[in-house]
């Protein structure tokens, strides 16, 4: 059999929540807590099926998001390779043993299908909780290295590598997409699966202490001299990753005068946008973070030499595009365009917001549409 | 039945319960305070050279009521095993 | 003469940062005693609360792992669920278990998970400085109850123990104290059960244990001792709340 032919073969359509339930047991997940809400329901849902057939693995439907959070920090400090998943507002309830997982520094896979907020907001898919994700999102000073797929096929892809960071770094992963990628149908071929009990030894878990002297896992830290070198050790800790984790994708960058910067769903509107705008003579590109934490500050700084304008598309107010001032630190004009609460925008209207802020840069070049509606297109800097 | 007890007096936090329980009120606060400020606990009957004048049984239950788990309990050994099970600090 | 009391295994010779007269050193040193003599020292993971308790981790000579406040029973669920060869116990005060964790206890219990679970009661919320606790009785001073529990006010006493025993998956549920020989005695034995229904792949146990706390209920260790006896057990009795053959 020809390699095309076999990959084809292997080539499965699937939704995004399952190709992700899909490819954490490929990594050796094992171990899966959670609490029903939408949108990503269908997560759980495989999980739930999937160790019904696997005598080895653990699926639990916990009381609530601050009980499954914990469960899955036990999980964790007894070697497993454990996820959990949920969308907005169960996120923030778990935000408590995020802390904790990250002081204690276990590794632990997070996913958050994103839905429209604040509060019960509603199911739609949204991008209001970067901030929450990249930022700590709860108490202290920490970091969660947070992905952020756009395609089925990166979903797979970053599975496996939230999983392999995890253990890596002994810190928590945030998987962060939103309803619409949970639920798109695409082609995806998986990697080979992982037999659990091939993986590395992690000679920090608690299994009892037979042969060894007991071991003790803790965040608190009475000392505040002990306290404060866990923080500085975290933070050489988070150096090392910026250096191996940082990823993003650049399209029809090279030439271009205009950068569009979104990530997710948003990337891919934004691709469609940047693809109309371009057949408009526009010479317009795409810069899509896939990781949100580290972010990818110096690629898009030497973007930002290069180009008139950057414009930020997020599915919320405004939040990356604090990132993205701070990684341009004034080399270029930024602007800012948003579709919150769960409004999907088209590429028609990408391509419009595209095509006006490049005729307010070159009036005389291209005549430029008006972006629609409730959205709001700021200016900066 | 004879017995003895030490008192840790580094260990001890002087909160005086081993006096409280102790059948024979063998046990009293020394009147030196140890390194972290309290008045511990003391057997009376430490320097008592021979077991024969005794009071302390062995009973233990200074030593299962210490929140500081401070003290350690000797018993004489007695020819009779069924008296000196009968008095093991676990049993009631 | 021979030695027929003395520290056990499980236990470090680390002194306890506990108050004089506290009942919490007591109960680390019976769960030690009953891992040293289950022999399970090797398999057992502890976790501890938030609270006083929280330091337990720097006594107990087992693994031991640090919950959130509340969330012990969910986080012993993890280890126990991923590694169901191991001993999880969880210790937890009456803040962290019938307060901030009830969600958890409850639905730990009701699934009967196989762990154990040390709820020392001692009526108060002893590490932030006495403010009242969930079974803080009724007509009790503490330091955010000047003039007393007003239980229309403040609510009542819970009794946590009692709500585990309709729990569908608790096996054994007892209530005992530290207040004197006799009931650190009894104590042992109950906590001695607890693990065997645990290492006998039964359910969710718990032994609630009524525990003295001198310094924030501002009396003497021998007054303490009696107030248990005489005052909570009124409100607690000691009893077998739950034992299913």
């Amino acid at each position: 059999m020809s390699e095309t032919k076999e990959k084809k073969k292997d080539k499965k359509l699937m939704r995004g929540s399952h190709v992700l339930g899909e490819a954490a047991i490929r990594a050796g997940c094992r171990a899966y807590f959670g609490y029903p809400i939408t949108p990503q329901n269908e997560l759980p849902e495989y999980m739930a099926e999937q160790f019904a057939q696997m005598p080895d693995a653990v699926f639990l439907q916990a009381e609530s998001e601050l009980a499954s959070i914990n469960m899955v920090m036990g999980a964790s400090i007894a070697g497993a390779r454990v996820m959990t998943s949920s969308s907005s507002p169960g996120i923030s309830l778990k935000q408590e043993g995020i802390s904790y997982i990250a002081g204690m520094e276990l590794p632990a896979v997070i996913v958050n299908m994103m839905r429209g907020g604040p509060g019960l907001g509603n199911i739609a898919p949204a991008q209001g909780d970067y901030f929450q994700a990249t930022k700590g999102g709860g108490h202290g000073d920490y970091r969660l290295i947070v992905l952020a797929p756009a395609y089925g096929q990166e979903i797979a892809d970053m599975t496996r590598q939230a999983f392999d960071l995890a253990d890596k770094y002994r810190n928590p992963v945030m998987i962060l997409g939103d309803g619409m990628l949970g639920q798109m149908m695409e082609p995806v071929v998986f990697p080979d699966p992982i037999d659990p009990a091939q993986l590395p030894a992690k000679p920090w878990t608690l299994t009892g202490c037979k042969g060894r002297p007991s071991r003790i896992i803790r965040s608190l830290w009475l000392d505040v001299n002990r306290e404060e070198e866990l923080n500085w050790r975290l933070v050489r800790k988070y150096e090392a990753i910026t250096a191996e984790v940082v990823d993003q994708e650049m399209y029809l960058a090279e030439d271009a005068e205009l950068i569009i910067v979104a990530y997710g769903t948003a990337a891919r509107i934004a691709k469609g946008g940047v693809q109309r705008a371009r057949a408009m003579g526009i010479k317009v590109g795409l810069f899509r973070p896939k990781t949100l934490w580290p972010y990818p500050s110096e690629p898009l700084a030497r973007l930002a030499d290069q180009v008139d304008e950057i414009i930020v598309f997020e599915m919320s107010t405004g939040q990356m595009v604090e990132d993205v001032r701070l990684a341009v630190e004034g080399r270029c004009r930024v602007s800012f365009y948003g579709r919150p609460g769960g409004v999907v925008a088209t590429p028609e209207e990408i391509s419009r917001v595209i095509s006006s802020t490049h005729h307010r840069a070159h009036p005389k070049k291209v005549a430029g549409g008006r972006a629609s509606g409730g959205s709001r297109l700021t200016v900066v800097g | 039945m004879k017995g003895k007890i030490e008192i840790d007096q580094e260990l001890c936090k002087g909160c005086g319960l081993c006096i409280q329980v102790c059948p024979k009120k063998q046990i009293e606060f020394s009147d030196a305070l140890n390194k972290k400020g309290y008045y511990p606990a003391s057997f009376k009957e430490r320097d008592r050279k021979t077991t024969e004048k005794l009071e302390c049984t062995g009973c233990a239950l200074c030593a299962i009521q210490c929140p500081d788990v401070a003290i350690e309990v000797y018993r004489e050994e007695k020819e009779q095993s069924t008296t000196a099970k009968k008095a093991a600090p676990t049993d009631e | 003469m021979k030695k027929v009391f003395a520290r056990p295994e499980s236990l470090k010779l680390t002194p306890f940062h506990y108050c004089p007269g506290c009942g919490h050193s007591i109960i680390h040193r019976l769960v030690s005693e009953v891992i040293d003599e289950l022999g399970i020292r090797e398999r057992t993971v502890g976790v501890p609360p938030a609270g006083c308790a929280v330091l337990a981790y720097n006594y107990f000579d087992v693994d031991m792992a640090e919950a959130p406040h509340g969330r012990a029973a969910a986080v012993a669920t993890g280890i126990k669920r991923v590694r169901p060869d191991l001993v999880a116990f969880s210790y937890q005060g009456d803040g962290d278990i019938a307060a901030i964790g009830t969600a958890e206890t409850i639905h730990a219990a009701n699934r009967g998970e196989r762990i154990t679970a040390i709820f020392v009661n001692n009526a108060v919320y002893g590490m932030t400085g006495g403010q009242m606790a969930p079974t803080t009785i009724s007509g009790q001073v503490t330091t955010t109850t000047p003039l007393g529990r007003a239980p229309l006010r403040d609510g009542y006493p819970l009794d946590l123990s009692e709500m585990l025993g309709i729990a569908a998956g608790s096996v054994y549920i007892e209530r005992t104290s530290v207040s004197s020989p006799k009931w650190i005695n009894k104590t042992k034995k109950a906590i001695r059960k607890a693990f065997m229904v645990q290492l006998e792949d039964r359910g969710f146990s718990l032994v609630e244990i009524l525990s003295p706390c001198p310094t924030n209920w501002k009396m003497t260790p021998v007054q303490s001792i009696r107030w248990v006896e005489e005052t909570m057990m009124t409100i607690f009795p000691p009893k077998v709340i739950k034992d299913v053959a």
